[in-house]
């Protein structure tokens, strides 16, 4: 969304966050003179356009890297990293509430200290903040201007009055977050991924609304941190685009977590009654209101597309889908690309990073490399983490693909079992009577890791034959995919077989 | 959804008894025993008056529709066994029906049905709605089995039998089956007047192929004839414990639509893909259930080799004040499966006795050992819905769900009867609606 260049101003003025800020929008900053012409503008410093800006760079080019806000994008200042480091704390909350179950003692107080955690939060987020920060764009010779940019023509645009002219320009302005439009509810406040990083009081009562990932991750960080939460989802699972196992998992460890699910649910109205947010539910033919102290809305992303003035370059959008690229990330107009949130349907920071290299070859080095070519994998840090990477099975048999899977329990891992990390599976889908590896989700404590290997062997075109003849260190929750590439050979001994070796045997 | 009071029980002297006999009863003794005793609960939870038959034997049970069917399905067999005279099972069979026939189908709130659909659950007494259900399009499928069943079976030349043959044939043809899409590529799983057609669909694997086949062979408003393959389109083909099969976690869903349906050598397209059956398929889900049993990954008191069955059925919940102080999460009514639950150390003896179709002798193993060691689970020779020996006290008692469950006592009937003689399996499989549903959903070879 379009909003003032303060926005972005920390709430939390600590030296963490002033760190931050002197790293990624330094206060006393002046824009450099532009030169004649740049071989390449990037529009946005999230994680595709720092990728681009820095590879750029090292190989020779003249780069304009432009931003309004923060370096760093979502990724860095309100997504991934911030939500990672209060994931591991609450996790650690939730292992002591559980640490009978390893054998330990359960502490006699586990009192919830949020202030420190958004503290340690700040702290991780300034410190990674240092990978992107302007010092390190500037060392690698790349023109940073903060401000709003504009085109004015197919090779030009402005930031803030000051024309840049460019051979080749990249639209990477990332996505913000779609709000639901619920009748009371942007007069009653609500959190988003924009501003939750920010509270520094927990709220008694959250309700959620949205079942993706980002309403998944924090439902489940705020209700182990304490708060009495509720999630609405208004579909029969959570994660709608994973399988159904893996959503049914998730479902059973949210209810083992306390937290209130309310799938097939939308939230219809809201109002404010007594300093507290009531919240209409509706499923089905079900009617209630849930009271909460606040609400945060995790219902998709929308493209930054808008005040980009993309007409005056010729550059097709669509409100919704964003950018309109065709499969080498051009955009309507040649000389303008575009990668990450702005232009993709698969909204991550690895998607957005891989893009951008692939937009750096093309733009400059007549490059053909195409976006379908990419196998991306992704994963949704709940606990257990929920890693996905290739087809679903769904999409395997439309495709008519005949696909099996092979499916390895974690309680069959020796490791998760020592681990107490038993719930979920590896399942990774193969073309029937091949070895060929289609896709694989991974549900498991450490899923996101885990589904390394699977995109690994994807990549480089190995089957499942050959994961079978890899050496996994014992004991490691990774041997599942060794356990899966052995029940597949396991398949190969069918009974002609066996009965030859029988017969070898028998010699 | 339902009364879910349940009581600590003591092992009466009648299961005492029990255990004593099924150490020593043949195989054929020990299944007439429990198969007679099933239909115990046929006699007692029906309404005379209307025919409709109680979910449960719990106080104040309405009538599910659903076990209308089973009990449709059970009379011929309780008329071949002697247990009951014929005209006794057309009586009863025509009240029933009549009742359908004459019944609300207005779709109002507290109507009876709509479209040819039935609520799932209705007022014993008056036939009408009750607990807001869904007009409840599997349900609706397994009464309609129960009904055509009972039409091949009565099939005399008498006013009576000729009156029963007509109804069934009136309350199939009305159903609305192309409705029940709601526009959607599946079957919708429910509709209300309140809101429409539910969120869900019947998207496999699950117990409702017999939904579809009957759906598909209607000569009046079948589905779209792509209905059947959009219902495969989520099937998930899974090598799981050595075993590959057509993944689904409780056992029920492997086992329901089998009580009507012959699917031993007849094959669709997925399992002609897969070179498999429905049947075999059931097998090996019963293997997978052994297994997971076996390995028992939550350490649940009771599991092993020879004692398994998760299945949808009645189990303790975190509501229940006896419980009170188990610290595991319990899920009460639910459908419990393998291998990924949920799983709270509950097991249903009917679950692992309806294997007995695809895997006869370890299914009879457990029955055995089962009743052996749980003998509480059964009453006057009946299948509680669900035990959980996890749950026992010191003194060795197990949390057993009270009362009896229609669903557990009818496809206990089903599935013995066809393993002893296929009755019903004889009589489908010469329906032609059947044959026909079987056809346009694609299954060729075996009998068919």
């Amino acid at each position: 969304m379009l909003q003032a260049n303060t926005s972005f101003a920390p709430v939390t003025r600590d030296a963490h966050e002033r760190e931050r800020l002197e790293n990624l929008h330094p206060s006393e900053w002046r824009n450099p003179q532009p030169v004649d012409r740049y071989h390449l503008a990037v529009i946005g410093a999230g994680p595709a356009g720092l990728v681009a800006a820095h590879g750029a760079a090292a190989l020779g080019a003249r780069v304009a890297l432009i931003e309004r806000e923060l370096l760093g994008g979502d990724c860095l200042n309100s997504g991934c990293v911030p939500s990672k480091t209060i994931v591991r704390t609450s996790r650690l909350y939730a292992e002591m509430r559980n640490a009978a179950h390893y054998g330990a003692q359960i502490p006699a107080a586990i009192g919830v200290d949020f202030a420190a955690a958004m503290q340690r939060l700040r702290r991780i987020r300034a410190r990674i903040s240092r990978v992107d920060s302007i010092d390190r764009l500037r060392a690698a010779g790349v023109d940073v201007f903060f401000g709003e940019a504009r085109f004015t023509a197919t090779d030009a645009l402005t930031v803030d009055g000051t024309r840049l002219r460019f051979r080749k320009a990249m639209i990477a302005t990332g996505a913000r977050p779609d709000t639901p439009s619920i009748p009371g509810l942007v007069e009653a406040g609500f959190l988003t991924n924009d501003n939750v990083f920010d509270l520094t009081e927990l709220p008694r009562r959250l309700l959620v609304i949205g079942g993706g990932p980002l309403g998944c991750e924090l439902a489940q960080v705020f209700c182990r941190f304490g708060a009495q939460t509720t999630i609405a989802q208004d579909m029969p699972l959570f994660l709608p685009k994973e399988e159904r196992d893996a959503a049914q998992i998730l479902s059973d460890a949210f209810a083992r977590d306390g937290i209130e699910v309310r799938l097939n649910t939308a939230a219809v109205r809201v109002r404010v009654e007594d300093g507290q947010k009531l919240v209409e539910l509706i499923s089905d033919d079900y009617k209630s209101t849930v009271a909460v102290d606040a609400i945060l809305t995790g219902t998709g992303r929308l493209p930054n597309v808008e005040g980009l003035n993309l007409e005056a370059a010729n550059v097709d959008c669509d409100a919704t889908t964003g950018v309109r690229v065709n499969d080498f990330l051009q955009t309507s107009n040649p000389r303008i690309y575009a990668a990450g949130d702005a232009c993709l349907e698969h909204k991550f920071t690895h998607a957005a990073d891989a893009s951008a290299r692939i937009v750096v070859q093309n733009a400059l080095f007549f490059g053909r490399r195409r976006l379908s070519a990419l196998t991306i994998p992704w994963c949704t840090y709940t606990d257990p983490e929920i890693a996905h990477v290739g087809l679903y099975v769904r999409e395997a048999r439309d495709q008519n693909i005949p696909v099996k899977t092979f499916t390895i329990p974690m309680h069959e891992v020796d490791r998760a079992i020592t681990d107490g990390e038993e719930v979920g599976f590896v399942k990774i889908h193969v073309k029937e009577r091949s070895d060929r590896i289609l896709g694989a989700t991974v549900v498991a404590s450490h899923g996101g890791d885990m589904i390394n290997e699977i995109t690994l062997a994807m990549v480089a075109g190995i089957g499942l034959s050959t994961l079978a003849r890899v050496i996994h260190p014992y004991p490691t929750q990774a041997a599942a995919i060794k356990e899966a590439a052995d029940a597949y050979s396991r398949t190969r001994l069918t009974p002609t077989v066996q009965s030859l070796l029988r017969r070898w045997l028998a010699w | 959804m339902f009364d879910r009071t349940a009581q600590w029980r003591q092992p009466s002297l009648r299961t005492v008894r029990l255990v004593v006999e099924v150490s020593e009863l043949t195989d054929e003794a020990l299944l007439d025993g429990l198969q007679r005793a099933a239909f115990g609960y046929f006699l007692s939870a029906v309404n005379p008056t209307n025919g409709l038959v109680a979910d449960t034997s719990r106080e104040n049970s309405p009538s599910s529709i659903a076990v209308v069917g089973f009990a449709l399905s059970v009379y011929p067999l309780a008329v071949e066994r002697g247990w009951m005279l014929r005209a006794d099972a057309v009586r009863r069979s025509l009240s029933v029906l009549r009742f359908f026939r004459d019944s609300d189908q207005s779709g109002s709130p507290e109507a009876t049905g709509y479209k040819g659909f039935y609520y799932h659950f209705l007022d014993l007494h008056t036939g009408l709605r009750v607990w807001r259900s869904e007009l409840s399009m599997i349900d609706t499928a397994l009464l309609i089995a129960g009904a055509l069943t009972a039409s091949m079976y009565f099939t005399a030349n008498t006013p009576e039998e000729t009156e029963l043959r007509e109804l069934v044939e009136v309350l199939y043809l009305r159903v609305d089956w192309l409705w029940s899409q709601g526009g959607a590529a599946t079957i919708r799983q429910g509709w209300k007047p309140e809101c429409g057609f539910l969120h869900y669909g019947w998207d496999g694997y699950n117990e409702a192929i017999v939904l579809y086949v009957l759906a598909m062979g209607s000569p009046t408003r079948p589905l779209k004839d792509d209905c059947y393959e959009a219902w495969t389109a989520t099937y998930q083909w899974e090598n799981l414990y050595g075993y590959d099969f057509l993944y689904a976690g409780p056992l029920f869903v492997h086992q329901f639509s089998h009580a009507w349906i012959d699917f031993r050598g007849i094959q669709d397209r997925f399992m002609r893909e897969k070179r498999c059956d429905y049947f075999e398929n059931s097998r090996r889900a019963s293997q997978i259930q052994r297994e997971y049993a076996q390995r028992n990954p939550h350490e649940f008191a009771g599991y092993d080799e020879n004692c398994w069955g998760l299945t949808a059925g009645d189990g303790p919940s975190d509501e229940m004040p006896e419980v009170a102080n188990e610290r595991r999460h319990l899920f009460g009514y639910a459908a419990r499966g393998v291998p990924y639950g949920p799983d709270d150390g509950t097991l249903s003896g009917s679950a692992a006795l309806a294997s007995l179709l695809f895997a006869p002798e370890i299914a009879l193993r457990a029955v055995r050992n089962m009743g052996q060691r749980f003998p509480e689970m059964l009453s006057a020779n009946q299948y509680s819905s669900g035990f959980n020996p996890s749950l026992a006290g010191t003194d060795g008692r197990t949390w057993v769900s009270s009362g009896k469950f229609g669903l557990d006592q009818g496809i206990v009937l089903m599935v013995i009867e066809n393993y002893r003689t296929e009755l019903i399996w004889k009589l489908t499989r010469a329906c032609p609606y059947i044959s026909t549903g079987l056809r346009r959903a694609g299954f060729r070879g075996g009998w068919l």
